[in-house]
C-alpha cells in the first residue's frame, strides 16, 4: 500500500473551475486519480470536467464521500478554503499555492490542532503513488510504482529523484512534497513515522535543503525510533551564499544549525545514508538496498 | 520589507509603546534643529540604514548639544556605512534619527516572531547583553520564550508571568505584560514577520521604552496592507534581484564564472553545490518560478549574458506539471537572439515536453552540448569555464 492516499481516494478540488484548477484537476483525472467533485463558492450546481460542482466544500463531502482536498485557491483566499476543508474534517488537505502570508499559515496551524485533517503543503508539489493516485502538479513519466518512499521540500528535486531511483530499478511507493515554505503541514518526522509503518515501503529518501530545523527534527525522530529502514538523505545548498533567500521562503540559512553542514552531520549520526550529491541519490539508494540484502 | 528604524518607531507609538523624543533629519542644520526642539543635553544621532549593529560600526553617536547633533550628521548624511550586516560596501545614510538619551535602570531583548516548528508566534525575551548577536546565534540559551495564540485569547497573566520570569518586581512585571500584549495586537494586525526591540528599556522613573525597534513586514501580506507600500524604500534592495523577481525569476548574483539557468529552488541549490564540488564557481543562483513565462525567462538568461565574468552558461531543467521544458527554451532562444553574444551552453533538459523542447532547441542552431546526467553536465560546464574544454 502506499501512505495516506490509494486507488481508493476519492478527491475534491477546491478552486476546480479556474485556469490552473481546470488544467490540473483534468490531468489528475487522465492519471487515474478519482476526482468527485469541485468546489467554487457561486458555482455549485454546474459540472465541470464531468465533475459536479459544489459552493462548500461540507455540500461537496457529504454528496460525494469526498476524502481528501487539492486547493487551487490562490494566496489571498488559500487560508480561508483550507480552515474550511478542516471544518468540514476532510482527512487530506494538499495545497499548491505558492506565497501565503505567514500569519494565514499561523492560523491553518492552530484550526489543525485536534483536528482529523493532515496538512501536506502549502507550496508543495503534492503526494503521488505511481499508478495509483495522483493529487498534485508534479511531473509524472518517469514515476513507477515500488518499495521507495520519498519526502522532499523541492517539487524539480523530487521528479530528478524519482527518475533515478526509476533509472536503478527502484520505483516508488509515494513521493509527499511537504513544501517550501516556513510554516507547512506535515513534515519529515511524520514522514519517516509514515513509511516506516506502511509494509510496502522499504526504503526512504528524504531531499532536505538549507533551513529550518525539519532535518534535525527528522534526525531526531531516527535517534527515538531507530533506523528500521534504510534511509538516504540528500540535503542541497552547501554552495549556497550565507543569509541569502534561495527561492524557497523556508530555504534561509541564517543561524549555524541550519546550515546544510550541520543538517548533513545530524541526519548522518541517526544513521542515514548522505547522498554526496543530487545526481548520485539513485545510486546511493541503490547500494542501501545491496548492503542490505547482504 | 524590512523598516527603518524610525518608521518602525512610528508605527510602534500607533500602539502605545514608548519611544524616545525623536525627529528625523535629512541635513546636519535639520539635526541641530531637532535636537534643539527636543531640548536634552543627552541625544543620539542614529543612521538610519536597513541593518542592524550599527553601534559597533559607529553608526550611533552619543553627543550633548545641537552643535554636536550637527557635526555628527554632518560625518554620517551621505556616507556609506559597513556594518557585520550590510556586507563590506555597507549602505548609504540618507537620514539620521536624533533621539533623547533615556535614564536606564535595566535593560531587556524583546523579539516576537513566527516559529516555524511550532507554528505559533512566539515571544522572545531576556536580559539584554553587549554579545547579543552571538548570543542570538546560539540559540539565545536562556532566554524566556512564550507561544501566544493568533486567535489573541491568550490571558494577560501569562504575558505579566513573562515579565516575573525576567526578574521584575510587580508593578514592571504587569507593565511588561502590557507592552507584549500591544505587540502581539500590532504584530498581527500589521501581517508582521518580526518585531524586535533592543533594548527595551526600563527607565529609572518606571516606565518602559523601545530605544531601538525593529520591524520586517511579511512581503506575501502586501496586498491587504496598502498603506504600508509607502514605506517601502528600494535603496538597499539588490536593484537586480528586484527586477528578476518581476519575471518571477529568484536570482542573486555570485562571484564565480559559471551562469546558471534551473527551475525549482531545490534544483537550484543542488545545481550550486554539484558546480562547487567540480571545482567550479558559479556566477549566480537561479531558481525559475513556475509561474514565469518564456518572456519572463528570456529575461533571466539575458542578466547572465549581460553578465561579463560568465563564461559558460549551465542549463539543469526538470520539467514540471506546471513549467514545460519548451518554455524554458524558448526562453534561452528569445535570450540569445537578443543578445547577439556566443556563450558555449551545457544542457541537461529533462521532464515534460522534453522530445518537443529538444526538436526546438535544434532549429534554434545555438552552440550548445547535451547531457542526460546533471552531475556530468555541471563537470562540462567547470571544464569549459577553466578553458579545459
Amino acid at each position: 500500500m502506499a501512505v495516506l492516499v490509494d486507488q481508493n481516494t476519492r478527491l475534491l478540488c477546491q478552486g476546480m473551475t479556474g485556469w490552473a484548477g481546470t488544467y490540473h484537476t483534468d490531468r489528475m483525472i487522465q492519471y487515474g486519480t478519482k476526482v468527485v467533485a469541485g468546489v467554487t463558492p457561486g458555482k455549485g450546481g454546474r459540472t465541470h470536467l464531468g465533475v459536479p460542482v459544489f459552493d462548500t466544500v461540507a455540500e461537496a463531502k457529504q454528496a460525494t464521500g469526498a476524502d481528501a482536498s487539492i486547493l487551487f485557491v490562490p494566496p489571498a483566499t488559500a487560508g480561508k478554503a483550507m480552515i474550511e476543508a478542516i471544518e468540514a474534517e476532510l482527512p487530506l488537505l494538499v495545497v499548491v499555492t505558492e506565497r501565503i502570508p505567514v500569519l494565514d499559515m499561523v492560523r491553518v496551524r492552530e484550526a489543525l490542532v485536534g483536528s482529523k485533517t493532515r496538512l501536506i503543503g502549502p507550496n508543495s508539489q503534492g503526494i503521488l503513488a505511481p499508478e495509483l493516485c495522483k493529487i498534485g502538479v508534479m511531473a509524472t513519466p518517469r514515476a513507477r510504482r515500488g518499495p521507495i518512499g520519498v519526502a522532499s521540500r523541492s517539487a524539480t528535486l523530487t521528479s530528478e529523484v524519482v527518475s533515478q531511483l526509476t533509472g536503478v530499478g527502484l520505483g516508488q511507493s509515494t513521493t509527499i512534497g511537504i513544501g517550501g515554505d516556513p510554516v507547512h503541514g506535515i513534515g519529515f518526522a511524520e514522514c519517516l513515522d509514515l513509511f516506516f509503518k506502511d509494509p510496502q515501503t522499504e526504503g526512504i529518501v528524504l531531499v532536505g535543503e538549507i533551513g529550518g530545523s525539519e532535518e534535525q527534527e527528522a534526525a531526531r525522530y531516527l535517534r527515538e525510533n531507530g533506523l528500521k529502514k534504510p534511509v538516504v538523505a540528500l540535503v542541497v545548498g552547501r554552495a549556497a551564499p550565507h543569509q541569502i533567500r534561495m527561492g524557497h521562503a523556508g530555504a534561509l540559512s541564517a543561524q549555524p544549525s541550519d546550515d546544510a553542514e550541520s543538517k548533513i552531520k545530524a541526519l548522518q549520526d541517526a544513521g542515514a545514508v548522505i547522498a554526496p550529491s543530487a545526481h548520485l541519490v539513485g545510486a546511493t539508494m541503490s547500494e542501501a538496498f545491496t548492503q542490505r540484502a547482504a | 520589507m524590512q523598516l527603518h528604524e524610525f518608521q518602525a518607531k512610528d508605527l510602534l507609538r500607533r500602539y502605545q509603546i514608548d519611544t524616545p523624543p525623536g525627529q528625523i533629519a535629512l541635513t546636519p542644520d535639520e539635526a541641530a534643529a531637532a535636537a534643539r526642539q527636543i531640548g536634552s543635553d543627552s541625544l543620539f544621532v542614529k543612521a538610519q540604514i536597513l541593518a542592524g549593529d550599527r553601534a559597533a560600526a559607529g553608526g550611533v553617536r552619543a553627543v550633548r548639544s545641537p552643535s554636536g547633533a550637527r557635526a555628527a550628521a554632518a560625518e554620517l548624511l551621505g556616507r556609506k556605512l559597513a556594518t557585520s550586516q550590510t556586507g563590506p560596501g555597507g549602505y548609504a545614510v540618507k537620514r539620521v534619527l536624533i533621539e533623547a538619551g533615556v535614564d536606564a535602570a535595566q535593560a531587556f531583548y524583546v523579539a516576537l516572531r513566527v516559529d516555524p516548528a511550532s507554528g505559533s508566534i512566539t515571544v522572545l525575551a531576556g536580559s539584554h547583553r553587549p554579545d547579543m548577536e552571538q548570543h542570538l546565534a546560539a540559540g539565545a540559551p536562556g532566554f524566556e520564550t512564550l507561544a501566544l495564540s493568533i486567535a489573541g485569547e491568550h490571558h494577560p497573566g501569562e504575558l505579566v508571568e513573562l515579565g516575573r520570569r525576567l526578574g521584575l518586581a510587580e508593578e514592571a512585571a504587569s507593565r511588561f505584560g502590557a507592552v507584549i500584549g500591544r505587540l502581539h495586537r500590532a504584530f498581527i494586525e500589521i501581517d508582521a514577520s518580526l518585531i524586535e526591540i533592543n533594548p527595551l528599556i526600563l527607565t529609572t522613573g518606571g516606565g518602559l521604552v523601545a530605544v531601538d525597534a525593529k520591524i520586517t513586514i511579511d512581503d506575501n501580506a502586501a496586498f491587504r496592507h496598502p498603506e504600508t507600500a509607502e514605506l517601502r524604500s528600494d535603496e538597499e534592495i539588490d536593484q537586480i534581484q528586484l527586477q528578476a523577481q518581476r519575471h518571477q525569476i529568484n536570482y542573486v548574483q555570485m562571484d564565480g564564472n559559471i551562469g546558471i539557468v534551473v527551475n525549482g529552488a531545490g534544483l537550484g541549490l543542488a545545481t550550486l553545490d554539484m558546480v562547487r564540488a567540480a571545482g567550479g564557481a558559479p556566477a549566480n543562483f537561479m531558481d525559475i518560478r513556475t509561474t514565469a513565462k518564456s518572456l519572463d525567462i528570456a529575461h533571466g538568461v539575458g542578466m547572465i549574458l549581460d553578465n561579463p565574468r560568465a563564461k559558460v552558461l549551465l542549463v539543469n531543467v526538470y520539467g514540471g506539471g506546471m513549467q514545460a521544458c519548451d518554455t524554458v527554451v524558448d526562453g534561452l532562444a528569445i535570450a540569445f537572439r537578443r543578445s547577439g553574444r556566443v556563450m558555449p551552453m551545457v544542457l541537461r533538459i529533462t521532464g515534460n515536453n522534453e522530445g518537443f523542447a529538444k526538436t526546438r532547441l535544434a532549429n534554434f542552431n545555438l552552440p550548445k552540448t547535451e547531457y542526460a546526467d546533471m552531475g556530468q553536465a555541471a563537470a562540462r560546464a567547470v571544464a569549459i569555464a577553466q578553458g579545459r574544454a
